[in-house]
């Protein structure tokens, strides 16, 4: 499957902003699925013209809950649970935002008093979009299994592939290296690595391809807001040559990025300017690699 | 007072900010210590800006299970128990043969179940490197932040322990939180204080920092709001602030000069230092803001 994943480690530095202008460059010669790996916070919706079909709802764990009635505040769950998800009082009970699910308790509770309950983290949902179909999720506030809902949005967006004969998979990814990202990268064919010129943005560039290395996931890198520091953009580019990675495009700081994004609009569907230019050029350096 | 600086959406300025508090802070002598610790632990940054003396480091190692072949009967009692499917065991396939027992760290949340489950008592816990800590000073500021190793998947753990670091601080703590709205920004929010969110006013800003609001709130902590890069977007968040009766503690422009300064590890107060005094005045309004609600 031609899948690829747009990643950055550092939050921020326009993982989105790319993957809409590829959705939009891409759909025009070949059948596209679009995921967003981003569960936390998912905005490619916002700029690819989503409009919802279908929502499922996503259990992705369990959560210990009390019975007062059975409970005899003998302080046994307190004691096993290592998540401090434990509040005592007359009877116990359990704070569902510490709670991990481990279930300790539950089997440790000597009267019984505590059972496992599936506990709703979000939402899966499936969008049209004007360039495909657009698998994505919400977690709901603060819960658990942002990795598990990631691995389950990909899965859906895979089986759209399977399912319509899709050429293309794309995945916007989360930022960070930790387990969302983890799960986004699993299986992908290829990586994009969205940095910026800034000693932040580098230094979590290092750490993501560290994470696409371990994963042996071929990773490629464009640098955006390129003119922001030539200091900074220099370090990049040296790093990337002596570490064998593909440079493909530099981004050019341009405020039509952020006006294309307040009209909910892929940059390169209407903007002439040098961010778009750059971004029609990543894609034509992009293409041959992914298109196989 | 413990202050978690977060946004929801990446790269909308909470390092920036949270360093620029916690230095404007740092040069009063009223405050006392300011502890600042990066939470970050998958994409650490802070001390790129600070470039602190690191005077104490930690390694961060939950423990997973080994399991005692000698004494495991293969039952399977450790896999039923455990919800994350990190463990398997199987019996033995024959005679003079040992049981199977898969472990998979990656997936263990160190909870101990099965540990307790094993009827044989086969399994005890071993350490398992996922990260480092590291304390140490920049200037007058107390300074602590975790990283979490390449390749490894759990930063909530990390984080917790980087927290337990701060009930030992008897000042003012100031948190710079990961991004996002999942268990890691929940685990930097738990305990604290004041949830101060930084965002910028475009779509993508507006729709991150209502996420992150309703995290905040279903932690019921008092927050307030940051606008950066004031001007270049639109008015939603402005909007959605007054509806929501948020109170913006402060709004940063739009300016090359702080940009070009962030860029090469430059904190905000070193490129204009002129805002020292903005921070003192919105660490005055979150005290007021926080007392309110």
């Amino acid at each position: 499957m031609n899948e690829l994943v747009i990643l950055s480690g550092k939050g921020g530095t326009g993982k989105t902003t790319v993957a809409a202008a590829l959705a939009h460059l891409a759909a025009q010669e070949a059948r596209l699925v679009l995921a967003d790996a981003d569960v936390d916070a998912a905005n490619l919706e916002l700029v690819v013209g989503a409009a919802v079909e279908a929502r499922h709802e996503f259990y992705g764990g369990k959560e210990a809950i009390v019975d007062p009635s059975l409970c005899t505040a003998c302080g046994r769950c307190a004691e096993v649970c290592r998540f401090g998800a434990i509040i005592p009082g007359e009877t116990y009970a359990v704070d569902d935002v510490l709670c991990e699910g481990c279930a300790v308790c539950f089997y440790e509770c000597p009267a019984e008093a505590i059972r496992m309950q599936e506990a709703l983290d979000g939402y899966w949902l499936l969008s049209r979009s004007r360039y495909g179909p657009l698998v994505h999720g919400t977690l709901r506030a603060g819960r658990e299994n942002s990795g598990k809902l990631v691995a389950l949005v990909k899965e859906k967006a895979r089986g759209l592939v399977e399912q319509t004969g899709a050429d293309l998979l794309l995945v916007d990814g989360p930022p960070g290296i930790g387990c969302a990202v983890i799960a986004s990268l699993s299986g992908a064919g290829l990586a994009l690595a969205v940095t910026e010129p800034t000693v932040a943005g580098f230094h979590d560039l290092e750490r993501i391809v560290g994470v696409a290395r371990h994963f042996q996931v071929p990773m490629l890198v464009c640098l955006n807001k390129a003119d922001l520091s030539p200091a900074q953009a220099a370090e990049v580019e040296r790093y990337c040559a002596a570490e064998g990675i593909e440079l493909l495009a530099r981004i050019p700081y341009d405020p039509d990025v952020t006006r294309a994004m307040v009209l909910g609009r892929p940059i390169t569907a209407d903007g002439r300017g040098p961010a778009a230019e750059a971004l029609r050029g990543l894609w034509a350096q992009l293409r041959p690699r992914w298109m196989r | 007072m413990h202050i978690v600086v977060a946004s929801g959406k990446g790269g909308t300025g909470k390092t920036t900010v949270a360093i620029a508090l916690a230095q404007s802070l740092a040069q009063d002598r009223e405050t006392g210590v300011v502890l600042l610790l990066d939470a970050d632990v998958e994409a650490p940054n802070v001390h790129l800006f600070l470039k602190p003396a690191f005077e104490s480091t930690e390694e961060f190692a939950p423990v997973i299970p080994e399991v005692d072949l000698d004494r495991c009967t293969g039952c399977g009692r450790c896999g039923v128990v455990c919800q994350y499917h990190a463990i398997l065991a199987f019996p033995a396939a024959g005679e003079g043969e040992r049981p199977t027992v898969l472990v998979f760290p990656a997936l263990c949340h160190s909870c101990g179940g099965c540990a307790l489950a094993c009827p044989e008592g086969a399994i005890y816990e071993v350490p398992r490197r996922t990260g480092v800590l590291e304390k140490g000073w920049a200037g007058a500021l107390r300074f602590a932040h975790g990283v979490l190793d390449v390749g490894q998947a759990m930063a909530s753990p990390l984080i917790g322990r980087l927290k337990e670091w701060a009930q030992e601080h008897s000042g003012v703590v100031i948190v710079d939180a990961p991004p996002g709205t999942a268990c890691p920004v929940v685990h930097s929010m738990h305990g604290t204080d004041f949830v101060l969110l930084v965002t910028e006013p475009t779509p993508f800003g507006l729709h991150d920092l209502r996420l992150a609001v309703g995290v905040a709130r279903e932690l019921r902590l008092a927050v307030g709001v940051v606008i950066n890069r004031d001007g270049i977007g639109d008015d939603g968040v402005e909007r959605f602030c007054r509806e929501e009766g948020l109170p913006i503690l402060l709004r940063i422009p739009f300016d090359r000069r702080i940009a070009a300064g962030y860029a090469v590890g430059r904190p905000l107060l070193e490129t204009l230092p002129e805002y020292a005094e903005r921070f003192r005045a919105l660490f005055a309004a979150i005290r007021t803001t926080g007392a309110a609600s």
